[in-house]
């Protein structure tokens, strides 16, 4: 069989958010691939200039379903800085639980989902079962299983008490009894060690040079971590806590890097909840900030999740600019996927644990030798938006 | 009234209606399992514990509508789910759990009935690949090519593994196979490593996890039947239930003595013996992953080919002895 293109998405079983990719496939070898992005334009950072800085606060947190708290507290954190006000210790503290709690939500889940991507569908049931003690542990604490709506300027907006607490200590007992098993079966179990042991390989060097984020990179043996590098909230001296690293650099060394990380953030839930300091959980924050512009960031749990907000003085901001980490992880899995199999395709791009809505973006492709650069105004893209579905049949 | 009888053969007992209630009542038992394995309770509301959820998806998938694509090879595309189905239930009529006496030949328990059964249960994989083929399609194209190589893995070591029992009892019917081991039921033994390799195989040739390569639906789609729909969709379905039976059955009859005892005691152990086999099948499903095909093959040649081997070196060396 010759070469032949293999599209994966933007509709695809293994793919369940819209991007496109395209493999030139011979026999069951990847060739060559090809990324498309483009295919989901939800206009929230335009939306965000349209809207108070309070609104834009709920608006950033469904920006993703799964790291919606991480958003969330990297928005609150940036213009905290720009008021120059900053959050009573007990109220950094419920920012940092939220986040490990997101964290493990999201590992769990990951694990599942690679569990599923190499048809261990096993591993999928049991992971996603102890999912629901961390998820029953957030409503408990939020009201909310997926957007919690924790983190306001200035501090969160709940406070946890005794009964709370030991709930969440006996919850997180349990995950931590049960999370070695994970690890155990991920790293030695024969099928699935065969499956995913030396596939997607991504080395240091090229870790590094394609900027790759989070997990990924830490599996590479990149010892990076916003919580240690750059601390935010409670994070550096207040909580103690070691970045997983791993010097394998495939996708077995993302489960191990994930499902040790998973251990850590229960140790750091452990302590938080232990050593929760007294106090107020917010100060008042005021209507209007300060003209001036700040970059803030945080680790989300598929790596460094980063938010530029500049403002103009007035309520709302000027721009807001998110750039979620699956974003920065693309370059990286079009490196790993290049000369694999087509069997691997699904969970080599399953192991940056990507997020394709959150870091969507309408694309408009210029070409850069014949220099027809474009701007778009916001009337433009309204024409180009009906332009578009009207050559589609779809009247408006 | 033998015509009559030739008809109820064929059409109620053993033939078509029992073996799509009893592959059903199968199939449930297996998703039953599977999702006790994974602390799940499976289907639970149609019929008790949900026992008529399968019967249940067939007639659903019966109703929907059934679309050829424009670009397939319709007359292939058409055909092929009936042919695979025809096969696997002729399949069903060669098992010895029908005939009660190994002295009688007839039309469905002969000398080579072995063979002809390993060929009938071997034809659905060809009609998948023929499907993947006619449909027109780069995910079912990749299916059916993988159902070809995974057949190149799985075919020679299976043959081998089922030829073990066939020479020890020097027979190639069924019936009288089955009828040896009856009557020397500690040979059994012998065939261990047989049996294994047969049942690993199996669950191959049935395209389970770990050996759902070829419709991986993480990877290809739906492989071999992305493009398949309603009815022919369904059959597709009925036929992999009936597989599991008749390969079941088949490796019990070699491998378990067969199902002695005439009419009833007979039909019971044939249901106690296709039921342990597939809680083998679903336990092997539940606890691994998927394999790469590449993985697969080099498994089959590294390990099952040469195990089926060694088998028949064992039987042919203790033939020998114990004669």
């Amino acid at each position: 069989m010759s070469t032949f293109i293999l599209p994966v998405g933007p509709q695809h079983p293994a793919l369940k958010e819209p991007t496109s990719f395209r493999f030139m496939v011979d026999g069951e070898t990847v060739v060559d691939a090809d990324l498309r992005l483009g295919y989901n334009h939800r206009g929230i950072e335009k939306g965000c200039e349209e809207r108070t800085y309070i609104q834009d606060l709920y608006m950033l947190e469904r920006v993703c379903g799964i790291c919606s708290n991480v958003h969330m507290t990297v928005f609150a954190q940036g213009v905290e800085k720009l008021m120059g006000i900053e959050p009573p210790k007990r109220g950094l503290f419920i920012r940092c639980l939220m986040g490990e709690l997101e964290r493990v939500h999201s590992h769990l889940l990951w694990l599942g989902v690679a569990g599923h991507e190499v048809g261990f569908d096993t591993f999928f049931m049991y992971t996603w079962r102890d999912r629901e003690i961390v998820e029953d542990i957030l409503e408990m604490i939020s009201g909310n299983r997926v957007n919690y709506g924790m983190q306001t300027f200035g501090g969160v907006r709940r406070d946890l008490d005794e009964m709370q607490i030991k709930k969440a200590l006996e919850g997180i007992a349990a995950l931590k009894a049960r999370t070695p098993y994970y690890l155990n079966i991920g790293a030695t179990e024969p099928t699935l060690v065969a499956r995913i042991a030396g596939v997607g390989k991504l080395p240091k060097e090229k870790a590094l040079e394609l900027n790759a984020a989070g997990p990924t990179t830490r599996a590479s043996g990149v010892d990076f971590d916003v919580r240690k590098d750059d601390p935010y909230a409670g994070f550096g001296e207040h909580i103690p806590f070691n970045i997983v690293t791993d010097e394998g650099g495939d996708v077995l060394a993302r489960v191990v890097v994930r499902a040790k990380e998973l251990m850590e953030s229960y140790n750091i839930c452990e302590f938080i909840l232990k050593n929760l300091p007294a106090g107020e959980i917010r100060v008042k924050a005021p209507r209007k900030v300060p003209e001036g512009e700040v970059v803030s960031r945080a680790e989300a749990q598929r790596g460094e999740c980063i938010h530029y907000i500049r403002s103009n003085g007035s309520d709302k901001p000027d721009r807001v600019k998110v750039r979620a980490p699956t974003l920065a992880n693309w370059p990286a899995t079009l490196y790993m996927l290049r000369g694999g199999y087509v069997a691997d395709i699904p969970i080599v791009m399953a192991a940056i644990d990507p997020c394709l809505s959150c870091t969507d973006r309408m694309a408009v492709i210029s070409d850069v030798r014949k220099g027809t650069e474009q701007v778009m105004d916001w009337e433009g893209l309204r024409r180009y938006g009906i332009e578009f579905h009207r050559k589609r049949g779809i009247k408006l | 009234m033998d015509i009559l009888k030739i008809f109820l053969y064929l059409l109620v007992y053993p033939g078509l209606l029992f073996l799509f209630v009893y592959s059903t009542f199968v199939e449930w038992v297996d998703r039953k399992l599977y999702a006790k394995f994974q602390n799940r309770m499976g289907p639970m509301h149609t019929g008790s514990h949900g026992i008529l959820q399968p019967i249940a998806d067939f007639v659903k998938l019966m109703a929907k509508e059934d679309i050829v694509p424009a670009e397939a090879d319709a007359k292939m595309f058409n055909a092929v789910p009936a042919l695979a189905l025809a096969s696997v239930l002729t399949a069903g009529l060669l098992l010895p759990v029908w005939h009660f006496s190994s002295a009688v030949q007839s039309a469905t328990s002969f000398q080579g009935d072995i063979i002809v059964l390993a060929y009938l249960l071997s034809l659905p994989t060809f009609a998948y690949f023929l499907a993947g083929w006619a449909s027109a399609s780069m995910y079912a194209a990749i299916g059916g090519v993988r159902v070809l190589t995974l057949l190149f893995a799985y075919e020679v070591p299976m043959f081998l593994a089922i030829l073990s029992p066939a020479v020890m009892a020097g027979s190639w019917r069924m019936a009288e196979i089955a009828a040896y081991y009856q009557a020397n039921p500690w040979h059994l033994l012998i065939n261990v490593f047989g049996f294994v390799v047969a049942v690993i195989c199996l669950q191959a040739k049935l395209e389970r996890v770990p050996f759902d390569i070829p419709h991986a639906e993480t990877e290809v789609v739906g492989g071999a039947f992305t493009e398949y729909s309603g009815r022919k969709l369904a059959m597709f379905r009925l036929l992999a239930d009936i597989q599991m039976v008749v390969g079941a059955g088949m490796i019990a009859a070699l491998f378990l003595g067969g199902f002695p005892g005439g009419l009833i005691p007979g039909f019971l152990w044939f249901v106690v013996k296709t039921l342990a086999i597939v809680f083998i099948l679903a336990a092997m499903r539940s606890v691994t992953a998927r394999i790469r095909i590449d993985q697969m093959v080099s498994f089959s040649w590294k390990w099952l080919a040469p195990l089926a081997l060694l088998q028949l070196v064992i039987v042919i060396f203790l033939k020998g002895y114990l004669q």
